[in-house]
């Protein structure tokens, strides 16, 4: 059978298969597993096998639609007109966009059929899922164990055969710490490069949605159809997109890589750290080299990501108040005030990790806080902008762990968000860099588990490490290895 | 103690654009409610703003009319506060760095000079509809077509001294503002909104006193009531050895008194922060003289060139600037066209302004579409000549609004031209003589006033086309032999 997004997109324009049954496949795989998993919060079965139908019949012989009858699964907390669109919150139990995200309208102008919404940390807040107001994801690769987040949901999904691929949103490695955890390839594109209309904010200056896929080839092709300039946003980048499938020829000789030493000592999982090491020994033997590189301010990444992305989040989500579309608390009493139908609202709506941060962030711009915290933020945020610069003026791109860990047992870290939040470590500095970041499978533990290693570029650089870690994925091949679910 | 009143105004404007300043919605005023709606200006979960550069150009227009620097990088940023009628629950303002600082406003007829401290853009909210429904007495009904208005709010220096200087910059500003296109300056309607600072110090003091903020100046009348009677507040309780507290006080025109509405301690911490949704704005040189080149003449300007150059007394040059920005130039048309000032000023400040009284608008296009200047001068030149009384013409300009036709057209079709031929009059002469011999009698015994009369009937008779000064040569040449 078909696996990658690429060989399915074939099947249907081979005419092997037709989309109507590419797209009961899956449906029905989804039916037969999800129930353990939890990967969806929504499936459209209906609405999608009446679009792969519309697809076959409507279909001209040679149909340049580049995902033509590809079914996707898209992660909640993007905008799909007439389907409920929930960011896994109580608040937007009821919430029914009536538009769709771009990224959503290119999919679907491109031929994919749009599967189902994934589960996710509550707004996108979140390293394992557990914050999802509908419950958490099982990983596939072991369902006691978290799938990692915030886009647990669209890792799993992928990880376990039940959509070719998915879109996710990253703000702090929300796409490529679960792909890392599930055994897939997650791609944060440069920030601006996909148009952020119709995704619902957590941080804006830092959210990108992006595409998780089995292999490099299909993320290069998923984020080739959403990428572009978008009239609707105006921090997407006007910048031209390249075909990124084009330029993947698996050369990795003369490929000059940079590993932050320094920063990996900060504490990695012993078989994390001897996979991490196996990776850059694979790299070494197909011709590349591997420096040490300097990232002196990296180990502020943390509480600079943590303080900027609150704040914005404090923000973004004083729309989720109860006046228009969202949940409305029932106000027993009719003399109640303004402020009650506010704070039992919000108090009844949000997660706690949501009010948490809310609470960090709005602390944060506060009167006579915003200097020392969001304005000494950004502050640090441009010094590490500046660290990515400068080492990425002598390496193509920066090798890393995506997690200092693998996936780890649900319930076993949501209680210490301090911890959780410690997890991010790898991944966040690219978001405040605004730089491109993938993450591809890199082996395994002892214990079966999926590690996953990641590449930072330059801005706009995606070809670069797309050509890398397809490099990579051609001499390993991780990614063949399914799990039983 | 003598005390001074030190003033500063803060000045919402609503900006002239077809749409909303970060989505295509329309502007329109009066629309049903909840009918100019789309996800970005109802705030639904990931809708982004896009900026209008037609709010940013209106914006500029006010900036370089009143002197002011536009900064070539400018920052929107958020104001974050809750209330039902603010959709994202912030309102996308300018904070740090505005788009111009540092201009100035010279009061009219006067060498005070007041400063402008900074103009920036910003949306208005939707609005609150608290009463006007059957059950608006436990509910309060919110309205969205409002939210997303482009804004411009212009903040002034304590430059003012009395509620009169405050009220004389806010009819200046206003004037300009209308003048630019920039606003429609409709204060009824909430198009332009006024708020003041006030405090007073002791004379020769020259550390300013604690300030209270007076919102919901509305109309001239109420921004000049509303500082009396807060400079009046504050004096009383200095003079009875108080302290005036920082605070924000509303004007109840009701009550014909401000109100404490909420102390400094209660003031909002409204979280600032730049909008990371929407890039620097960046305005170029290029774009900053384009728009200088585009601003026309301010009122004060035009109304020193047009007495000077068409001897209109001050009365007459403030009329035809005020209020209808199409009407000078209507006027200056006219003149180049061939009509004499004096006429041409007459029929401006007459014919013109009663018609657009009737008419209900301020748009002198209405008229301008059916009578051309140059069309009207033509009218005014036939009544110069004498071929048409004052009285004829006044409705050959009403048929001529009605048909469109040309003023000789009706004229000659209507045979409205003045009888001059005496020939042709002396018949009714001697009607009107033999009719009335009882006014010829008292003229002759004496009475001149009996001669207008007889003046009088004759028009009568001829429907008023005979000319005047004919007919009267023509009855003294009788009655006298
Ligand atoms: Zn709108």
């Amino acid at each position: 059978m078909a696996q990658t997004l690429i060989e399915v997109r074939d099947a249907v324009v081979t005419g092997a298969t037709t989309a109507s049954n590419v797209c009961a496949e899956y449906l029905d795989r989804i039916a037969a597993v999800d129930g353990t998993l939890h990967a969806f919060n929504h499936v459209m079965r209906e609405r999608a096998l009446k679009r792969a139908a519309a697809i076959d019949r409507s279909r001209a012989g040679d149909d340049p639609r580049p995902l033509l009858g590809v079914p996707i699964a898209v992660k909640d907390n993007l905008c799909t007109r007439g389907v409920p669109t929930t960011a896994s919150s109580r608040i937007l139990e009821h919430f029914v966009p009536p538009y769709d995200a771009t990224a959503v309208s290119r999919l679907e102008a491109a031929g994919a059929i749009v599967l189902g919404k994934t589960n996710c940390d509550e707004f996108a807040m979140g390293s394992s899922n557990e914050n999802s107001a509908f419950g958490p994801v099982g990983n596939p690769w072991d369902p006691t164990r978290s799938p990692g987040g915030s886009s647990g949901g669209s890792a799993a999904a992928v990880a376990a055969r039940l959509a070719p691929g998915a879109l996710g949103s990253d703000t702090g490695g929300s796409i490529r710490q679960p792909a890392a955890l599930c055994g897939v390839v997650g791609l944060k594109p440069t920030y601006g490069r996909v148009s952020r209309y119709g995704l619902l904010a957590f941080a804006s200056s830092l959210d990108q949605v992006g595409p998780l896929t089995l292999t490099v080839r299909d993320a290069a092709l998923l984020l080739e159809v959403v990428a572009g300039p978008d009239p609707f946003d105006s921090t997407a980048a006007d910048a031209k997109v390249p075909s990124y499938t084009e330029t993947l020829d698996g050369d990795l000789r003369g490929v000059r890589l940079g590993v932050p030493a320094a920063l990996l000592e900060a504490g990695v999982d012993p078989e994390v750290e001897r996979v991490f090491g196996a990776t850059v020994d694979a790299f070494r033997a197909a011709g590349a080299t591997v420096s040490d590189v300097a990232l002196p301010h990296a180990h502020c990444a943390i509480p600079t990501y943590y303080l900027i992305a609150n704040a914005e989040a404090s923000s973004n989500l004083a729309r989720y108040d109860g006046v228009r579309y969202t949940n409305r608390a029932k106000l027993d009493a009719p003399s109640a005030t303004l402020m009650t139908m506010y704070n039992r609202t919000r108090s009844e709506g949000f997660g706690a990790e949501v009010k948490r941060r809310i609470m960090l962030g709005t602390y944060a711009l506060s009167a006579g806080y915003y200097d020392a915290y969001y304005l000494k933020a950004q502050q640090v945020r441009t010094l590490i902008r500046r660290d990515y610069d400068q080492v990425l003026d002598n390496v193509n791109a920066v090798l890393l762990p995506t997690s200092p860990v693998p996936a780890f047992t649900l319930g076993e870290k949501v209680d210490d968000p301090l911890q959780m939040y410690l997890l991010d470590i790898f991944t966040v500095s690219a978001n405040l860099a605004g730089l491109p970041a993938i993450s591809f499978p890199a082996g395994f533990t002892q214990g079966g588990l999926p590690v996953g290693a990641q590449l930072v570029g330059r801005a706009f650089d995606e070809p670069g490490i797309l050509r890398i870690a397809d490099g990579y994925e051609r001499i390993t091949n991780w990614w063949k290895k399914a799990p039983v679910v | 103690m003598e005390f001074e009143p030190v003033i500063g105004l803060e000045i919402h404007a609503q900006l002239l654009t077809q749409t909303k300043i970060f989505c295509g919605c329309s502007t329109s005023f009066g629309a049903p409610a909840n009918t100019q709606g789309c996800p970005v200006c109802l705030g639904l979960p990931g809708a982004l703003p896009v900026l209008n550069r037609a709010a940013v150009e209106l914006g500029l227009r006010a900036a370089v009319a009143l002197g002011c620097r536009v900064e070539s990088t400018s920052i929107f940023a958020r104001k974050n506060y809750f209330y039902p009628d603010l959709p994202k629950g912030y309102q996308i303002s300018q904070y740090e760095l505005p788009l111009a600082t540092g201009g100035h406003l010279t009061l009219p007829d006067s060498d005070i000079d007041i400063g402008i401290t900074r103009i920036h853009l910003e949306e208005d909210a939707g609005k609150s509809v608290h009463e006007g429904y059957l059950d608006s007495d436990r509910k309060t009904y919110l309205d969205f077509n409002r939210s997303g208005v482009p804004l411009i709010e212009i903040v002034t220096e304590p430059d003012m001294r009395s509620s009169a200087d405050a009220k004389a910059f806010f009819v200046a500003l206003r004037e300009i503002l209308v003048a630019l296109a920039v606003n429609d300056g409709n204060m009824e309607e909430g198009s332009l909104r006024c708020d003041a600072n006030v405090s007073i110090r002791p004379d020769g003091q020259s550390a300013l006193g604690v300030k209270a903020e007076v919102k919901n100046l509305n109309s001239f009348r109420f921004l000049e009531r509303a500082l009396d009677h807060e400079i009046a507040r504050q004096h009383e309780v200095l003079s009875s050895g108080g302290r005036v507290i920082q605070e924000t006080r509303l004007w109840d025109a009701g009550a014909d008194r401000t109100a404490a509405m909420r102390s400094k301690e209660e003031a909002p911490d409204y979280r600032y922060f730049p909008e990371p949704d929407l890039p620097p704005l960046r305005i170029t040189e290029a774009w900053v003289d384009e728009v200088r080149r585009s601003v026309p003449e301010l009122p004060a300007a035009t109304r020193d060139r047009l007495r000077a150059k068409y001897g209109l007394t001050r009365d007459q040059a403030e009329q035809v600037t005020q209020i209808r920005p199409g009407l000078a130039p209507y006027f200056e048309e006219l003149v180049e066209a061939s009509a004499p000032a004096r006429a041409a000023i007459n029929w401006t400040l007459g014919e013109l302004t009663r018609k657009l009284n009737d008419e209900q608008t301020d748009e002198v296009g209405v008229i301008r579409e059916r009578i051309s200047p140059e069309s009207l001068s033509r009218l005014i030149v036939l009544v110069e000549r004498g071929t048409i009384s004052g009285t004829v013409a006044k409705d050959v300009f009403e048929k001529m609004y009605v048909e469109g036709e040309s003023a000789e057209a009706i004229v000659e079709r209507d045979g409205l031209a003045q009888i001059d031929d005496a020939n042709a009059l002396s018949g009714t002469v001697r009607e009107v003589l033999s009719q009335h011999a009882d006014a010829v009698e008292q003229y002759r015994s004496g009475k001149r006033g009996a001669l207008g009369f007889l003046v009088g009937q004759v028009m009568k008779a001829t429907q008023g086309k005979a000319n005047p000064k004919v007919v009267d040569k023509l009855l003294r040449e009788a009655i006298d032999g």
